[in-house]
């Protein structure tokens, strides 16, 4: 069994081999560390406030945004946030969108990348910290497992004790509850693409369609997974922006950073006493390593900026309450920079420039970005028409000689009424037009009605005197008019003679 | 294999014992998730030797305990569809041809399963989209030698013109010039006066008077003495611009001399009453319909 353990596992194969002559130097060491288990220790303060409040708020959007209503009158779906694959629309709120935009999730895109530019420039990762879902599933996991298995102290010593039923029952009731919100997450997304009343009582009687329960399944999986288990080897391992980050960011933008020049040479209370009696001078740091405990990501802030940090602000928290206790000055953890650091150090005043250019272009994107989105929101059209000339046969001469084109048009009334509009023809001289299975009234102008929120796709057929002079190929366009509105639209095509 | 308990100093791993020039063979087994998967799929054959059909035997082959066919699911999924369909076109097959017309929604309907249709059927003579050929009518036109109406194009499509149907168009373009009727040079004539009355152009040294003669004598009695021809015998208009075989000299003195009997099937016997509805409305729909 031994030898193919090793392939088993997946491992290097053997422990008692020297690994240069096997694996062929240091550059074969493996991708990956294991993942080393983490006991994050309970924490109160600011931060750790401001986690709880931001939580509260993404979980509840989140979870109830579903639910709310918003009426849109007679027929349309009264959900303020769906997205509505079968019928091919998204709504939000008092906005209502055609597959043919989805343009606007790019401009949505393009403002998050800005947004988070630009709080990276401010603060460093406030998104990591604080608002990512990882993040904020993550936290809500910790707390459970805090709960049910107790604070960093308890669960390191049951985890390295004997599995007793007490810990078992424990473990049991945290993977419960861990589930429970999982099942929840994938719950709550799926309303998000049915209306939810409906769609939680079809679940709960088990009439709901098949895709509805596998992609709870799958969004169940996925939280469990990721907040429960992969935790902090997410942000290590399989995202990207801590690495776009670190070439994102500038000397002025103020990161979690352990203050140096404050808390070193660091040195134990008693040690300290001694010290600082003898004339030395010593840091503020007493190596308590409370920050170390907090941290959800293990790591030692004091080791400076790096990849593992989120930047949630715990470690500020847990320095902050034990510098309260000992009576010494808080924030030798906080929100600085180095600049700020060398200043102090060289007997500087701190100086904070959040308004530089980084920042001002990033804001300036941002707003051009929200003003371009707004405009053609504000200024887009809700009647539209398309054209497609016919391909086989292009042109049809008729008895009398004269040339016939055949035409696909396809109006779109994207308001939430019935509507009647006027269709108009420029194109070749004495040109005219008749809409297949369209008895107009007014034969010259046909007049056809268009239902609510629809397309509608009809043959228009313009005939037009055969004339040797003109061009073969003319352009032709389709005006079409609102007659109670007046809103137009128009496309265009060509006329095409023999 | 592993009996020999021959341990490789450098790897620390047992060898197979095999040896060539001094270097050893060490012994790597199959993964055991691997063997493990292997044997699964053996036992799992028999299990589809007994619910598929597997094995192929003197005249037929084992049919399993399941007895799936490919053939007899493809057949329930096309009563499937065929049942479905019915369904769906249970309107085109009660409402008028006019109102079918005047419904969008049934209109659509109409044009949709129509225009499959006719790619099928009626696509190797008239063209993809209807555009004809020589001896093929285009029926984007307006000109019609059965008549454009719904009910007209619906007739030819279900019975046909000469197609050996008892109700079909009958008619005929005589062969004036092989049957010995008209003389070579009279034919040459008359076919100037033809074009004459569309406008083109006649030939140097024609008698406009003998054409008119001749056509008064042979033709009046199916293309009409005005020569605007006659939907009743399939007799095309011979004043206006569209010609089914040609309106050139030699091409209708190959008319007249030929006779023409161009074959339209009927259709009545393929394809289904609602088929052919929505087959006519969809022909009706390309623009030259009446």
């Amino acid at each position: 069994m031994e030898p193919y353990r090793g392939i088993l596992m997946g491992l290097p194969m053997t422990k008692n081999v020297t690994p240069k002559v096997l694996m062929g130097g240091d550059d074969d060491l493996p991708l990956y560390a294991p993942q080393k288990k983490i006991y994050p220790q309970r924490v109160s303060g600011t931060f750790r406030r401001l986690k709880w409040g931001l939580m509260a708020l993404c979980l509840g959007v989140y979870y109830l945004l579903p639910l709310v209503r918003w009426d849109r009158g007679l027929g349309a779906p009264d959900q303020a946030v769906l997205i509505d694959f079968p019928n091919q629309r998204f709504y939000f709120f008092f906005i209502e969108l055609w597959p043919q935009e989805i343009y606007y999730f790019t401009g949505l895109l393009i403002l998050a990348a800005f947004t988070l530019f630009l709080m990276n420039a401010l603060g460093g990762r406030i998104w990591c910290g604080y608002l990512c879902p990882q993040t904020v599933w993550t936290d809500l996991f910790y707390a459970v497992e805090r709960w049910t298995e107790g604070d960093r102290r308890e669960r390191i010593k049951t985890d390295a004790g004997p599995l007793t039923a007490k810990r078992l029952a424990r473990r049991a009731l945290k993977q419960a509850i861990w589930l429970i919100i999982a099942w929840w997450t994938g719950g709550a997304w799926v309303l998000y693409f049915s209306d939810a009343p409906t769609l939680v009582r079809d679940l709960a009687t088990f009439q709901a369609p098949a895709i509805a329960y596998i992609w709870i399944g799958i969004l169940t999986a996925s939280t469990y997974l990721l907040a429960g288990h992969a935790r902090e080897q997410v942000c290590l391992y399989m995202c990207p922006w801590p690495r776009i980050q670190a070439a994102l960011t500038d000397e002025w933008a103020l990161n979690v950073t352990y203050k140096y020049d404050r808390g070193e040479p660091r040195c134990s209370m008693k040690k300290g006493r001694d010290l600082r009696a003898l004339g030395e001078k010593i840091g503020e740091c007493i190596d308590c390593k409370q920050c170390v405990a907090v941290c959800p990501t293990g790591i030692d802030i004091r080791d400076g900026a790096q990849l593992g940090c989120i930047q949630c602000g715990l470690c500020i928290d847990a320095c902050d309450n034990v510098m309260k206790k000992i009576g010494r000055p808080m924030r030798l953890i906080g929100y600085d920079n180095d600049i700020n650091v060398q200043r102090r150090t060289s007997g500087n005043t701190e100086a904070f420039k959040p308004i530089r250019a980084r920042t001002g272009v990033y804001a300036s994107l941002i707003t051009l970005v929200c003003a371009v989105m707004l405009h053609t929101l504000l200024t887009r059209s809700l009647l539209d028409v398309n054209v497609l000339h016919d391909r086989n046969p292009v042109a049809v001469k008729l008895s009398d000689g004269a040339i016939r084109n055949g035409y696909t048009l396809r109006f779109l009334n994207k308001r939430g009424f019935d509507r009647v509009i006027a269709v108009d023809v420029d194109g070749p001289a004495n040109a005219q037009i008749h809409i297949v299975g369209v008895d107009s009234v007014t034969p010259e102008r046909p007049m056809i009605v268009l239902a609510r929120d629809a397309t509608t796709e009809l043959r228009v057929l313009v005939t037009a005197p055969f004339d040797e002079k003109v061009e073969k190929t003319q352009p032709v366009k389709f005006r079409i008019t609102d007659i109670g509105l007046g809103e137009v639209a128009s496309a265009t095509d060509h006329f095409v003679t023999p | 294999m592993s009996a020999h308990n021959d341990i490789d100093r450098v790897s620390g791993r047992s060898t197979t014992g095999h040896e060539w020039d001094g270097i050893k063979e060490l012994n790597t087994p199959l993964p055991r998730w691997w063997v493990l998967t292997f044997y699964a799929t053996i036992i799992w054959a028999f299990g589809y030797w007994l619910v598929y059909p597997a094995w192929p035997l003197v005249s037929g082959y084992t049919t399993g305990v399941l007895h799936t066919t490919n053939r007899a699911a493809v057949t329930a999924n096309l009563a499937q569809l065929e049942a479905l369909r019915g369904e769906k076109m249970k309107a085109l097959g009660t409402a008028s041809l006019a109102d079918i017309e005047k419904d969008p929604a049934l209109l659509a309907l109409a044009r949709a399963r129509g225009k499959a249709v006719f790619g099928d059927n009626c696509a190797p003579c008239h063209g993809s989209g209807a555009a004809g050929a020589k001896g093929y009518p285009n029926l984007n036109d307006d000109d019609w030698l059965w008549g454009g109406t719904l009910d007209q194009i619906m007739q030819t499509i279900q019975f046909g013109a000469r197609s050996g149907n008892a109700k079909a168009h009958e008619g005929q373009m005589l062969a004036f010039g092989r049957d010995g009727i008209l003389k070579k040079d009279e034919i040459v004539t008359v076919a100037n006066y033809v074009r004459s009355l569309s406008g083109l152009s006649t030939a140097a040294g024609y008698d406009p008077a003998a054409g008119k003669t001749i056509f008064a004598e042979n033709c009046v009695s199916c293309h009409g003495e005005d020569g605007k021809g006659n939907q009743e015998f399939g007799a095309p208009n011979l004043t206006d611009q569209i010609w089914l075989y040609g309106s050139d000299e030699s091409t209708l003195v190959e008319t007249i001399t030929k006779g023409r009997a161009g074959v339209m099937p009927a259709w009545s016997g393929r394809l289904d009453p609602v088929t052919t509805r929505a087959l006519a409305v969809y022909v009706h729909s390309l623009g030259g319909g009446k």
